[in-house]
């Protein structure tokens, strides 16, 4: 399978008048077409950073990204990015959140002047028909004119999923995304959203504290060292057919094995540093 | 927040919907609690009206000096019998609304301008601070030779009131932002500006309406000040004209009139604030 993402020793600080502080040091790894990647570590260990960096809200110090071989900044790829809470706003219906993308790639009023050419209207009729098709197949139709606080956690961050995906984004950065749910939501959205994200095969890099969570959704798993940040080891999870969604590899007994190796993975990080 | 009002007629939604007889007792005793205090409020008005009536009656004060509501109610009607009086209130009323909405889109848009850029911020802020403690009514009599005596004068008064607080104010909001707000609009791909329309004005449309609640009063402050100053006509007028001439009836009633602009200007804006939640 081709690679998709491609990090070469990526580096990266925080400036401050107090100091300097090396969140990710000398970073490298990559990412296959359709895979769905996870990065664990210690807090503080520059998981955020490197999300960031990824989808270009940073501007790395040192090092490069790759997009299907092109450099990040020239790559003409989109990248969704979802937040540790979902940040629907209040003051939208459902159905104008998750549009919300949408809105700020086609402006329609910023020429005033200039027609919308046929084509482009055509385009903007499919990203509408697209978005309904969606929220149907999500389970969220009937909440289209519904306000984000009338919605259960679940329903939400699944609004916020879609939001992200009416870009159709060739990467999805997923930062902690279910972090801020109680437990047992956390496991039915995570189950959702990861079925959702497989079965359009999109690559996916899910960054997490939680190392059950990580296995139970992961293809392969990066650990990082604390900070700063250094690749510690990449590990190959492989549940088999018949163990896809997370829920049934939480109960597969692959399972524990997994979690021991990558626990002492970081408990080792931790004596030596 | 909920209204008083909205909590009752919620209770007797649910109420209908399971009709428990302590809920019942519930909302009974919560009806005759809110009756009792309107009662007690109504009282403590007239209780208070009554007994200055009555003890200018019977000479304990002096009714030149004290004045009497009965004095105020026949000078209010002579005034309103040859429409002097609305001519004045109309005129404190246009000034102050006047120098409000021009408060209000100065310090939004200058709140904006040093959101959008930090340094620009960084720069005038010891200025703002300043020119926000520094007592305006020192400013007037500057304004006058400025300006002129004219109503011109009297709406910078009120303006440079109510705005340096309100661009601080505004501003400290704005900067509050949630950052992974802006995080998720810069993801999506917008820029600045879309960060300004999408997130930051209707994120800050309460911070707005609850400063407009404190401008209004200020404006009107600057308007009495200014009127004081350099006026022929409006309430702050009336009541240096009347403080002047000895006229202690006229000047209460502008003040007593004073008070029910300001509580019905604020009010004003208290149900904008509430059919926007809505």
């Amino acid at each position: 399978m081709k690679t998709k993402l491609e990090v070469k020793n990526l580096s990266y600080s925080y400036h401050e008048s107090t100091g300097e502080t090396t969140a990710l040091s000398h970073i490298s790894f990559d990412v296959r077409d359709g895979e769905f990647f996870a990065v664990v570590g210690p807090s503080g260990c520059g998981k955020s950073t490197l999300l960031s960096l990824l989808c270009g809200l940073l501007k790395p110090e040192e090092g490069s990204i790759l997009i299907d071989g092109i450099p990040r900044e020239k790559s003409r790829a989109v990248i969704g990015y979802m937040l540790q809470r979902d940040h629907l706003f209040e003051w939208r219906s459902i159905l104008s959140n998750v549009s919300l993308g949408l809105e700020i790639q086609n402006p329609r009023h910023r020429f005033p002047f200039a027609r919308a050419n046929a084509a482009r209207r055509q385009t903007e009729e499919q990203n509408r028909r697209d978005l309904l098709q969606m929220l149907r197949t999500y389970g969220l139709e009937a909440f289209r004119d519904a306000r984000p606080s009338q919605l259960s956690g679940g329903m939400r961050q699944r609004a916020a999923l879609i939001r992200t995906m009416a870009l159709k984004p060739d990467i999805l950065l997923l930062d902690e995304p279910f972090s801020a749910l109680d437990y047992q939501t956390r496991l039915e959205v995570c189950d959702d959203i990861s079925s959702i994200i497989k079965t359009q095969k999109k690559t996916a890099v899910l960054i997490t504290h939680d190392l059950s969570e990580a296995i139970s959704v992961a293809d392969r798993i990066l650990v990082l060292t604390a900070r700063p940040g250094r690749v510690k080891t990449i590990l190959n999870i492989d549940f088999g057919p018949g163990a896809e969604r997370p829920l049934e590899r939480r109960n597969a007994p692959e399972f524990s094995n997994y979690f021991n190796q990558l626990w002492k993975e970081l408990k080792y990080d931790e004596t030596t540093v | 927040m909920k209204q008083p009002c909205d909590f009752l007629s919620e209770s007797v939604r649910i109420a209908e919907n399971a009709v428990s007889l302590r809920q019942l007792e519930y909302l009974a005793a919560e009806k005759r609690r809110r009756t009792q205090i309107r009662i007690v409020r109504t009282m403590l008005l007239v209780l208070f009206l009554a007994l200055w009536e009555l003890m200018t009656q019977l000479d304990l004060i002096d009714s030149f000096i004290f004045s009497s509501p009965s004095r105020i109610l026949a000078c209010f009607l002579q005034m309103a019998a040859d429409g002097s009086i609305f001519m004045h209130i109309g005129i404190t009323l246009l000034e102050t609304l006047a120098s409000f909405f021009l408060t209000v889109i100065i310090a939004v848009a200058a709140a904006v301008l040093l959101w959008s850029s930090r340094s620009l911020a960084e720069v005038l802020e010891p200025y703002l601070v300043m020119l926000n403690s520094l007592p305006k009514s020192a400013m007037a009599p500057l304004l006058i030779v400025w300006l002129g005596n004219s109503t011109r004068t009297i709406i910078v008064a009120a303006v440079s009131v109510a705005v340096f607080g309100s661009v601080l104010t505004l501003h400290t909001g704005f900067m509050q932002t949630d950052a992974d707000k802006i995080r998720l609009i810069t993801s999506l791909g917008g820029t600045r500006r879309d960060v300004l329309t999408k997130v930051l004005i209707p994120a800050s449309i309460p911070l707005i309406i609850s400063n407009m609640k404190v401008n209004v009063g200020l404006c009107l402050v600057g308007v009495i000040i200014g009127e004081f100053l350099s006026a022929r006509a409006g309430l702050g007028y009336l009541i240096i004209y009347a403080s002047q001439v000895f006229k202690m009836d006229l000047l209460v009633m502008s003040i007593v009139i004073l008070c029910l602009v300001s509580t019905a200007l604020y009010q004003l804006i208290s149900m904008l604030e509430k059919r926007i939640k809505d």
